[in-house]
């Protein structure tokens, strides 16, 4: 995995990635294309991705707490609707109760006949009583209406006898009573001027209760209901258990006002809870919205603000990325070149002064080696003429001697001449078919001799240049004789004379020969660099040829692999320019 | 053939005509160019061979005055710097064609010499 990511960002590094420092020391800092991509990239990604993401934050933050606050707003205005709807029910006919009480005598109550009034004219003025009954001071219902015979009961050790007498009032949790239906009982105190006291009891059918409660409309798959204050569901639930049984939340801490919470249900799923403690009664409303559902529109606008925020991160950073290299890119390139026109330049100019200096050094010997010439000369004349010297053979071979070393002396100044020489371009129409046959002309003996195939391929459509044929010859002979030198008996020699561009022409001379260390191929055009020196090598063969491909407009490449063999490249120009000469 | 070498290297010009004489050419040299021209007052050659070099008067100038005295005079020329400006210079003068490089070949020296004299 690791190894092929390397690979694919190998092939999309950039040129500049592994490139060396280009510059002196002192602006090292300034050719490091790494460090300036590097910081182009995190600036400008920094400076264009800041504002977006915080303005993506913000907006998540914002909108988040407003549809939270907008889900816990809407709650709370439903319970607290919800709680006076429940509250009102339940006093209305507490209400309805203590007007009974307060407007009958209790003898009128103890008639079971005004009871039953009573209880007719309560079902048809408020719906849900079932039953009335009189309780007296000791605890026994005197009299009761109702569908069952509960006249005598005795209520004395119940505990919501003791809470009535204790508080007055009394409303009761939801029970199954002996119809097994759910109801509760509210029942009422009234204290007689002589300071005994009867109740008044009612039981109310519960669902008129859960008809209340059903209609609410709650949103968010939500679940309005009444619990009691120990947790046990008093009003059916669509989710949280079954009437009479315990609620699957944990009962919410007392509160006078409407309050809305989270919490998280049995199945870890987050709720919202919206409860109200019913004031006077054991009842809490609660209504419990599932969080999911109602955020649902939220989740989409989060999607959508993701995916922009995700769009746009990416735009930036392809734009950024692309834009930083390219710019590098540019950078390294122009670096790249400056850099190589210094080189080129600082060679030239070496060239030039070895050359002048090389100038100088011939010039220099060469008239003390004339009269060495000269005088050698002569005393070979005298010996020549004179009988007593001619029969030396001894003297006449140390003259020779003297006069052979000259002449090789005189060799070398030429070629150090013609190596600084920097003559004027004799233009002329040269035909590189021609050329190149012309040139095999003088090694084809030894080509013959050694062994060596020559093969000569020239594009057909090759048009005739403009250049200098004497030049044009001595290149590339130094060329051929230079590949015939690195080549053993039997070797291949190929030229090959080819077009790159619409304006110049090429010929590649390759040999299978030794081939040339790279240490050396930096240094093959430098004047008096010779590996060759041991068989009589100058050193001075490709300057001269270097120096003359210059001269002629053009230009020369070497690629070389030790044991392979070598191969120059030189580009020249279709029209000859007039170079600038170098030396005075 | 009577021939003037003229070169300001006396150790030279005294040798190649020394040799020359030993060849049968009648060889008479000067070190400056001032030598040089009274040495045609009194006498006649076919030819001069100059230096191209020489202190105060360059060998072209040389010619040009002693061509001035001798209209047939044959010139040849001799460097030893080598630069073919030189003599491309010699080269377009009329009547001189014939240039060598220091160190001299004195069988080479002497069939210029009669080349040039045949034209």
């Amino acid at each position: 995995m690791h190894r092929s990511i390397m690979s694919i960002f190998g092939k999309l590094k950039p040129c500049f990635w592994d490139h060396g420092d280009t510059g002196e020391e002192r602006f090292k800092h300034l050719f490091n294309f790494r460090r300036i991509w590097k910081l182009t990239v995190v600036l400008t990604t920094a400076v264009a991705l800041s504002p977006v993401i915080s303005m993506a934050v913000f907006d998540y933050n914002v909108t988040h707490d407003a549809m939270e606050s907008e889900i816990v707003l809407r709650t709370s205005r439903l319970v607290s609707n919800a709680r006076r709807t429940v509250s009102f029910f339940l006093t209305e006919r507490k209400a309805a109760l203590d007007f009974i009480v307060h407007h009958h005598p209790p003898k009128d109550l103890n008639d079971p006949a005004v009871l039953a009034q009573l209880l007719g004219a309560l079902q048809k003025a408020f719906t849900g009583f079932s039953d009335l009954g009189v309780i007296d001071a000791s605890g026994r219902q005197h009299t009761y209406v109702g569908p069952f015979e509960l006249a005598g009961k005795d209520y004395s050790d119940q505990g919501w006898f003791e809470e009535v007498l204790a508080r007055g009032v009394y409303i009761s949790d939801v029970f199954l009573g002996y119809r097994q239906l759910p109801h509760l009982v509210i029942a009422v105190k009234h204290e007689l001027e002589d300071g005994s006291f009867y109740v008044l009891r009612a039981t109310v059918d519960t669902k008129r209760f859960n008809d209340l409660l059903s209609g609410l409309e709650v949103d968010g798959g939500g679940d309005a209901f009444i619990v009691n204050q120990q947790g046990t569901i008093q009003t059916p639930t669509r989710w949280h258990g079954k009437v009479l049984e315990k609620m699957s939340l944990p009962v919410p801490d007392y509160s006078p006002e409407t309050k809305v919470l989270q919490c998280q249900g049995v199945g870890g799923e987050p709720l919202v809870v919206g409860y109200a403690y019913i004031a006077e009664t054991p009842f809490i409303l609660m209504i419990v919205k599932h969080q999911d559902l109602l955020m649902k529109p939220w989740y989409k606008t989060r999607k959508e603000l993701f995916a922009f925020l995700a769009f746009s991160i990416t735009a930036v950073l392809v734009v950024i990325l692309g834009v930083a290299t390219y710019l590098v890119n540019k950078i390294h390139d122009a670096d790249e070149k400056r850099v190589a026109t210094l080189h080129q330049m600082e060679y030239s100019e070496r060239m030039a002064s070895i050359g002048r200096l090389a100038a100088g050094v011939a010039h220099e010997i060469n008239n003390p080696l004339a009269i060495i010439n000269e005088k050698a000369g002569l005393i070979h004349d005298i010996f020549d003429l004179k009988q007593e010297y001619a029969g030396d053979r001894k003297l006449i071979g140390l003259v020779e001697s003297v006069q052979s070393s000259v002449e090789r002396c005189g060799a070398v100044t030429r070629r150090l001449l013609s190596f600084a020489r920097h003559m004027d371009v004799d233009v002329q129409p040269v035909e590189f078919k021609e050329l190149i046959e012309e040139v095999l002309g003088f090694i084809g003996k030894e080509a013959e001799y050694r062994g060596i195939q020559v093969n000569v391929e020239v594009w057909d459509e090759i048009p005739t240049i403009e250049s200098d044929r004497g030049k044009l010859q001595q290149i590339f002979l130094n060329l051929v004789n230079n590949a015939f030198a690195a080549m053993a008996d039997g070797g291949h020699l190929d030229i090959k004379v080819y077009r790159r561009s619409a304006k110049s022409v090429s010929v590649k001379v390759r040999d299978d020969g030794c081939g040339i260390p790279e240490v050396d191929l930096k240094r093959i055009f430098e004047p008096f660099f010779s590996t060759k020196k041991t068989k009589g090598g100058t050193g001075l063969g490709l300057s001269i040829t270097y120096g003359l491909v210059r001269e002629l407009g053009g230009s020369m490449k070497v690629e070389s692999k030790v044991g392979k063999g070598t191969s120059f490249t030189v580009t020249l120009p279709l029209e000859a320019k007039q170079k600038k000469r170098l030396d005075t | 053939m009577k021939v003037l070498l003229v070169d300001d290297e006396v150790e030279l010009v005294s040798a190649l005509a020394e040799r020359l004489s030993l060849r049968g050419i009648e060889a008479d040299w000067a070190c400056t160019c001032d030598d040089a021209l009274t040495q045609v007052e009194s006498k006649t050659f076919d030819i001069a061979v100059l230096d191209v070099k020489m202190p105060k008067i360059s060998g072209l100038e040389l010619k040009r005055r002693l061509r001035a005295k001798c209209p047939h005079m044959k010139f040849i020329f001799v460097t030893g710097h080598g630069s073919e400006n030189d003599f491309r210079e010699a080269l377009n003068e009329a009547g001189t064609a014939y240039y060598l490089v220091k160190p001299l070949h004195i069988q080479t020296l002497i069939d210029k010499m009669n080349q040039a004299l045949k034209e």
